[in-house]
């Protein structure tokens, strides 16, 4: 029972966590061209390494 | 790179796209958002974006230019965003630049949805906090129904409490709104008694957790948001996703129009700041922006997309022009604004002929109105029968009551409509045809008609279908390079057909309407448009040449004389073949004149047919039918379809349709074929009846529960399970939608329609 106690608040916790990440990857357009984020990742950078 | 960078063909830079361009770029600039930091935001819509290299040669070239502050090149909306630093700088020069690369870049429809995308944002929103409710609550439930001690229960209840009262008040929303609003005006939909469920489930169990241990349904109400959260978000995202692909499409009507202003320059105005009286230019291939009167120049019109005639006609000095596609060059003063003219009487007409079509009652909200009052009666029922049986004891009926309500809540009739009609969607798209919103697949199911418009729905274009064959060589590159240079649809028709590259150089070329196409070619004359005009500069031939058609002649040579007919679209035969097997008669209503229209009907067997219909008559015959209780598919295309295509019981139109078209039916299809019209028709009855399937597994479901709330014996596992596997059940049950196999009509496309429709009078 007394772990109970740390670890619900700590399962809901990050239950939370992942809430605020959802909701702040939404406000952050990051859902707005999902397949362009697709292709950019193919695209070599602009600058070759030296 | 070369899947995608290119000029675009035919792409020459003369006045006339020249006064095209800046009319795009006006657009452009009217549409620009001023943001807050003084730079300006330009969205335009590119359809020709389809991959990673699209995006980064946009956004490399353009970030490159000066001024242009941020540039961002969306895939999925076919969309590139670019912020210039100043507010006076000038969008054409990255207007310019998209365009050489290879992208045409077109303004956005107005009002492009940024209300639905707030709506959208609170429904993942809503989605996002319930699933994390409904995950918690559902845990802590587990553990109380393994066995947990009374006090651990307690705390366990306090806790689900907790997490569940937040997410119904805020969740739980979208349901309360929709319920009021039907409420409000004495009605009843689904969203009633899911509202009054879920609200019931939490007060019932708040109160049971602090009287100490009794049943808690914290978990069944936030698992019912959850599930019935994904249906509609789905559905949100299928009907955003058919409009934004709907408004992609290449944009035809012009938003302005060029003005020629006394000193003889000229200047892009909008539409709206056009009035009676102004001398607007009109260039080959454009639009007419408002009615007006010829005062200089001649040209031939196309009015195809407006009145269905498919052979243009010429228009000189003194004619009035309301609409249609100009092969030459004129001036016109404008007789009425752009308000007061025919295009907005068509609009006027299709607003009226839209709300006829709103009476439409969708399949779940009849549904609802046979489930609510049952349910509500039977909760009322078990109540008064508990205080009978019980004498009196009002806790354990209200108990009873409560939970007949909470295990009615329907939550697998809240997804039998939207996951069946999501699939349909996608299983739509996928042979190109898209669909504005659910309600359409129900009106499509229970058609008892279709009618066609003639051109630009069951035939394409003009195609030559009979005649002289053109030596290849240098008379076929004369006849090419002078199809190229005009917009007449029977040019175009030649131009097909010749596949020789029009290499020769042809100088003094020009239009006479009525006529045809002139020039030079090595000081030789070519003409190429009405035979008898024609073969006036040919050599004289034995044979007999008719006297109507299309003629092609160089001096000093025969004179070549070509069949134009129209092409029938694919699939038409075979499409309308399908829905004769299946007892779905078939009409034409057509405005071109009968002669054309006889003829394509006898080629496809369509026995009813009208012909010379104006947008009002298609628009009666439709109200007609409607009076009757027949349930009629309009497919169509044209400007005077679009009264027809928005009064109509459903339905569709050609990607190729006039803007208001499209606009105004409910189905799109992108491909050429008419195949589309009978697939979409039987994946809409498959939908049907995977739906009616659903609404019975969910009733199958209440007749095994409710029972056991009505004797007391419901407890919230038994609810949670019965609850999620209906739910589950109904999912996987709408999958089967995927199994559809559309069966593709077998009978025989042939394109041509031969020996039918004379074409008359030609002019290239």
């Amino acid at each position: 029972m007394t772990s109970l106690i740390v670890l619900i608040p700590v399962a809901l916790g990050l239950g939370l966590l992942g809430l605020g990440a959802f909701f702040w990857s939404l406000s952050s357009d990051q859902y707005e061209d999902l397949d362009g984020a697709a292709e950019r990742m193919l695209e070599d950078d602009d600058e070759p390494k030296l | 790179m070369s899947c995608c960078v290119g000029p675009l063909p035919g792409l020459v830079a003369s006045e006339v796209d020249r006064s095209k361009f800046n009319a795009r770029v006006e657009e452009l600039r009217h549409d620009a958002r001023t943001l807050e930091d003084g730079t300006v935001n330009y969205v335009v819509s590119a359809p020709a974006i389809h991959c990673g290299v699209c995006i980064s040669t946009i956004e490399k070239t353009l970030s490159q230019l000066p001024g242009v502050k941020h540039v961002r090149a969306n895939l999925s909306l076919r969309r590139v965003s670019v912020t210039l630093v100043n507010s006076d700088q000038s969008p054409a020069p990255f207007v310019e630049r998209l365009e050489k690369l290879g992208y045409s870049a077109q303004s956005l429809d107005e009002g492009s949805s940024t209300n639905d995308d707030r709506e959208l944002r609170t429904l993942v929103r809503s989605l996002a906090v319930s699933g994390f409710a409904a995950a918690n609550v559902m845990l802590l439930s587990v553990s109380v129904w393994s066995g947990a001690g009374p006090a651990t229960t307690e705390v366990f209840h306090y806790l689900s409490a907790l997490i569940a009262i937040p997410t119904v008040a805020y969740a739980g929303q979208v349901f309360f709104r929709s319920a009021a609003g039907a409420l409000k005006h004495r009605r009843v939909n689904m969203d009633v008694p899911i509202s009054l469920g879920i609200t019931l489930a939490t007060v019932m169990s708040l109160y049971e957790s602090f009287m100490g241990a009794g049943h808690a349904y914290f978990d069944a109400a936030v698992s019912l948001i959850f599930f019935l959260l994904i249906g509609r978000t789905l559905d949100h995202v299928m009907r955003n996703k058919a409009r934004n692909a709907v408004q992609s499409l290449a944009r035809l009507s012009a938003k302005g129009g060029l003005v020629v202003l006394p000193d003889g320059s000229t200047s892009y105005q909008m539409l709206d700041a056009i009035r009676a009286g102004m001398i607007l230019r009109v260039a080959p291939g454009e639009r007419v922006p408002v009615d007006g009167t010829v005062i200089y120049g001649t040209s031939d019109v196309d009015r195809a997309l407006v009145t269905g005639e498919s052979i243009p006609v010429a228009v000189g000095r003194g004619a009035s022009l309301e609409a249609g596609i100009l092969t030459g060059s004129v001036d016109i003063r404008a007789d009425r604004e752009a308000k007061d003219s025919f295009l907005a009487e068509i609009l006027q007409m299709m607003q009226a002929a839209e709300t006829g079509q709103g009476q439409y009652v969708r399949i779940a909200d009849r549904m609802a109105r046979l489930y609510a009052p049952c349910v509500h009666v039977m909760a009322l029922a078990s109540f008064i029968g508990w205080m009978i049986l019980t004498s009196g004891d009002w806790h354990q009926s209200i108990t009873v009551a409560i939970s007949v309500l909470i295990i009615t809540c329907p939550c697998a009739l809240g997804l039998a409509v939207p996951v069946a009609h999501v699939i349909a969607a996608s299983r739509l798209s996928s042979i190109g045809v898209l669909m504005k919103d659910g309600s359409a697949l129900e009106r499509l199911a229970d058609i008892d008609e279709v009618a066609f418009d003639k051109t630009g729905t069951l035939t394409t274009n003009l195609a030559v279908v009979d005649g002289s064959v053109i030596p290849s060589g240098k008379l076929a590159q004369v006849a090419k390079a002078l199809c190229m240079r005009s917009v007449h649809p029977a040019a175009k028709a030649l131009a097909r057909s010749i596949d020789e590259l029009p290499t020769q150089h042809i100088d003094d070329l020009h239009e006479i309407p009525g006529f045809g196409v002139e020039g030079l070619v090595d000081g030789r004359v070519a003409r190429l448009g009405r035979l008898t005009w024609v073969t006036e500069i040919a050599v004289k031939t034995q044979g007999e040449l008719p006297v109507e058609g299309l003629g092609f002649a160089m001096a000093g040579s025969p004179a070549f004389f070509l069949q134009l007919s129209e092409e029938l679209r694919g699939g038409s035969i075979g499409t309308v073949q399908s829905f004769k097997s299946a007892n779905v008669p078939t009409t034409i209503l057509s405005g071109d004149a009968a002669k054309s229209v006889s003829a394509v009907a006898h080629l496809l067997a369509i026995e009813h047919y009208e012909s010379e219909l104006r947008p009002g008559d298609k628009l009666s015959y439709l109200q007609g039918r409607a009076t009757q209780g027949q349930k009629v598919l309009m497919v169509g295309d044209g400007l005077n379809d679009a009264p027809a295509l928005a009064a109509a019981h459903v339905s569709m139109a050609p990607a190729s349709a006039s803007d208001t078209g499209r606009q105004a039916a409910d189905f799109v299809f992108t491909r050429d074929s008419l195949d589309a019209v009978w697939s979409a028709y039987d994946l809409a009855k498959a939908a049907q009846r995977i739906v009616k399937e659903n609404f019975g597994l969910a009733i199958l479901y209440n007749v095994i529960a409710v029972p056991l709330a009505v004797s007391g014996a419901l407890n919230p596992l038994i609810a949670a399970v019965a609850m999620s596997s209906s739910s589950i059940l109904v999912v996987a049950n709408s999958m089967r939608l995927y199994l559809v196999h559309s069966r593709s009509s077998s009978v025989s496309r042939t394109p041509m329609v031969r020996n039918t429709l004379p074409s008359q009078e030609k002019a290239a």
